[in-house]
């Protein structure tokens, strides 16, 4: 299976659309080799900005770029990004709708051996939380370039999350990515799973073990957690009665809230939640980790399962 | 005033090469890691931990004890070396650097494992952690000390200098500031990325008594570490000159390998350098 870091995909599909886009403006913080920033950097050295190791004044600067009229992507690891520099984002930033697509590396526990400090873990839940914020969690490299374009073209502030280890390729170059749509990758009647980011194609594997076993698995794509596509979740409720999201992320304010305030108000059905249940990460292996985590395959299995049996 | 003598001199220098081995070997064990800015303040933490801070490994949170802040927390290994040289946890816990389940993480963990006083790693926040220390020190009139290890890059993060103010304007006498001057950060050279420049003059403009010392240069250290305790109404910062990396020729001054870890041969290599170094200084003696 091919495989592709969805950061690597990011610092491809950038030094494309800067090639496109004149007002493109790219900022990074002392991490741009990592987040693959400086492939920008080498091909537009005066479009390209280190902030050194600030990110506030990162996020401050890239709004005053904005308002004089560039199209800013801005670059750190998601937990400095989002965290450090939160109410930048949000006061100078959001407020204002302006046009800075926050795309960050390095998000979750699949960061490993740097540990807890290092794993953003709340990110989606911070960023969702913001008015006028777009939060896009793309699956895969070719998700990720088309995010990317979308997100160019879309007035206002987005979140892009990226991660740090590669990643099976999914899609094609001719898949329809839609910001605010979900993708409906299988289609089963039995239960749901709704994932987003590196979940997607754990789902995908799960849906196989499960079919194995006859039990009939829809697998959606929520790539973009805001703003959610309510359609697809109340449809989704409605003919499989029963669903489980997946996420990178902890289960409090991520995709598995944003779906269950859907499914509560428009269509009461039973939701679960896989991810990180209320906890910081640690050291490890990416895979070590998942499993540690309970971001697995069986556990997904196990689930659907209880789910289904207890219909 | 504390005169260093001969023997208490060639501990200093010992510590430092046994600890700049174990970070080499802690490195290679784990796969991944910060080598070159846990080798460069390796000469001022084993000046802290051999010869000035008054801590007790039986006690970690014995209230009197002196604390060490590792503010720059990627150069997790050099804490950790120091710390089981001193006894604060057994010395094979240091292969489980980065691992699973250990309580060497990454980045310094204050709740997984003793003698870490702070956790630490996300840059800019542990200066802030050793003024907050150091103000709780004169609320309980203790006269425990609070030393901060800072990196040159990190010091461009604004909260750096809010702490820098802060603990001028508390007139915090009890904290001393180390930057580990080695002119390197991840993106290239500190000048080149975003220039903290001049790095004395800002801290003296902010009300620091200000010391600039070859952070290698154990005679040096010491010294500032005297005037540390002896000035009065003021904190003091040491700008430490050092050499990212220092120690191991291949390592010297190299971006590459700020985050990267040695593999087999490297780590062979590095290792008989630093056994060379240890040889010759045996032989002087
Ligand atoms: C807030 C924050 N931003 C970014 C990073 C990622 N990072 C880790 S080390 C480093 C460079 C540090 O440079 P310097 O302070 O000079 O350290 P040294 O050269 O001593 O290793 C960066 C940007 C971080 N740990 N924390
Ligand atoms: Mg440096």
């Amino acid at each position: 299976m091919e495989t592709q870091a969805t950061r690597d995909a990011y610092g491809k599909a950038l030094v494309e659309l800067g090639r496109l886009h004149e007002d493109i403006v790219v900022l990074d913080a002392d991490l741009s080799k990592s987040t693959k920033t400086a492939e920008f950097a080498r091909a537009f050295p005066e479009r390209f900005f280190n902030a050194g190791i600030a990110e506030q004044n990162m996020m401050g600067m890239a709004a005053g770029l904005a308002a004089a009229g560039k199209k800013v992507f801005a670059s750190s690891f998601a937990v400095f990004a989002t965290g450090r520099a939160f109410e930048q984002v949000r006061n100078s930033i959001a407020y204002g709708n302006l046009n800075v697509k926050i795309c960050a590396t390095h998000s979750g526990i699949t960061v490993g051996e740097d540990g807890g400090s290092h794993q953003s873990v709340e990110d989606i839940a911070l960023m969702r939380s913001i008015p006028n914020m777009c939060v896009v969690v793309p699956a895969d490299g070719p998700s990720v370039r088309k995010a990317l374009f979308s997100l160019y073209a879309r007035e206002g502030p987005a979140y892009l999350r990226l991660g740090r280890p590669s990643v099976p390729v999914i899609y094609g170059e001719d898949s329809d990515f839609e910001v605010g749509k979900g993708i409906e990758l299988k289609n089963g009647r039995d239960a749901s799973l709704i994932a987003c980011g590196i979940m997607v194609n754990e789902a995908l594997r799960a849906a196989e073990v499960l079919a194995a076993e006859g039990i009939d698995v829809s697998v959606i794509d929520m790539h973009t957690i805001k703003p959610i596509d309510k359609g697809l979740i109340v449809k989704k409720a409605r003919e499989t009665g029963a669903i489980l999201c997946l996420e990178e992320h902890t289960v409090l304010g991520g995709l598995g809230s944003a779906v269950c305030e859907v499914v509560c108000e428009y269509c009461p059905v039973p939701v679960r939640r896989i991810g990180l249940n209320d906890v910081f990460g640690q050291s490890g292996s990416p895979d070590e980790l998942l499993q540690h985590y309970g971001l697995t395959v069986d556990h997904i299995v196990q689930n659907i399962r209880s789910l289904v049996k207890n219909r | 005033m504390r005169e260093i003598n001969e023997k208490s001199l060639s501990i200093v220098k010992e510590k430092a090469l046994i600890m700049r081995r174990e970070v080499i070997k802690m490195l290679g064990e784990a796969g991944s890691g910060h080598t070159g800015g846990s080798l460069s303040p390796a000469d001022i933490v084993s000046c802290l931990y051999f010869w000035e801070m008054n801590i007790d490994a039986e006690r970690p949170d014995w209230e009197n004890r002196d604390r060490f802040v590792l503010s720059k927390g990627h150069a997790a290994p050099l804490l950790y070396a120091a710390l089981a040289e001193k006894g604060f946890f057994p010395r094979e816990w240091l292969s489980t650097l980065r691992k699973i389940g250990s309580p060497l993480q990454g980045h310094p963990d204050m709740r997984k494992l003793p003698g870490v006083e702070a956790s630490t790693g996300s840059l800019g926040q542990g200066i802030s952690w050793a003024v907050g220390m150091a103000l709780a020190g004169k609320i309980d009139k203790r006269d425990y000390r609070v030393y901060v290890l800072l990196g040159d890059g990190e010091i461009q993060e604004g909260m750096v200098w809010e702490a820098v103010m802060a603990a001028a304007h508390y007139k915090l006498d009890n904290l001393m500031a180390f930057v580990d001057y080695n002119g390197l950060q991840i993106d290239g050279k500190i000048k080149e990325v975003m220039s903290p420049e001049p790095i004395a003059d800002k801290f003296r403009a902010f009300g620091w008594e200000v010391l600039q010392i070859d952070g290698h240069d154990y005679q040096q250290i010491i010294a500032s570490l005297n005037i540390g305790r002896e000035v009065k109404g003021r904190p003091t910062v040491a700008v430490a000159r050092t050499v990212k990396g220092k120690g191991c020729s291949f390592i010297e001054n190299q971006v590459d390998w700020h985050g990267r870890a040695p593999n087999k041969e490297e780590v062979e290599k590095a290792l008989a350098e630093l056994q060379a170094e240890q040889d010759a200084a045996e032989i002087k003696r």
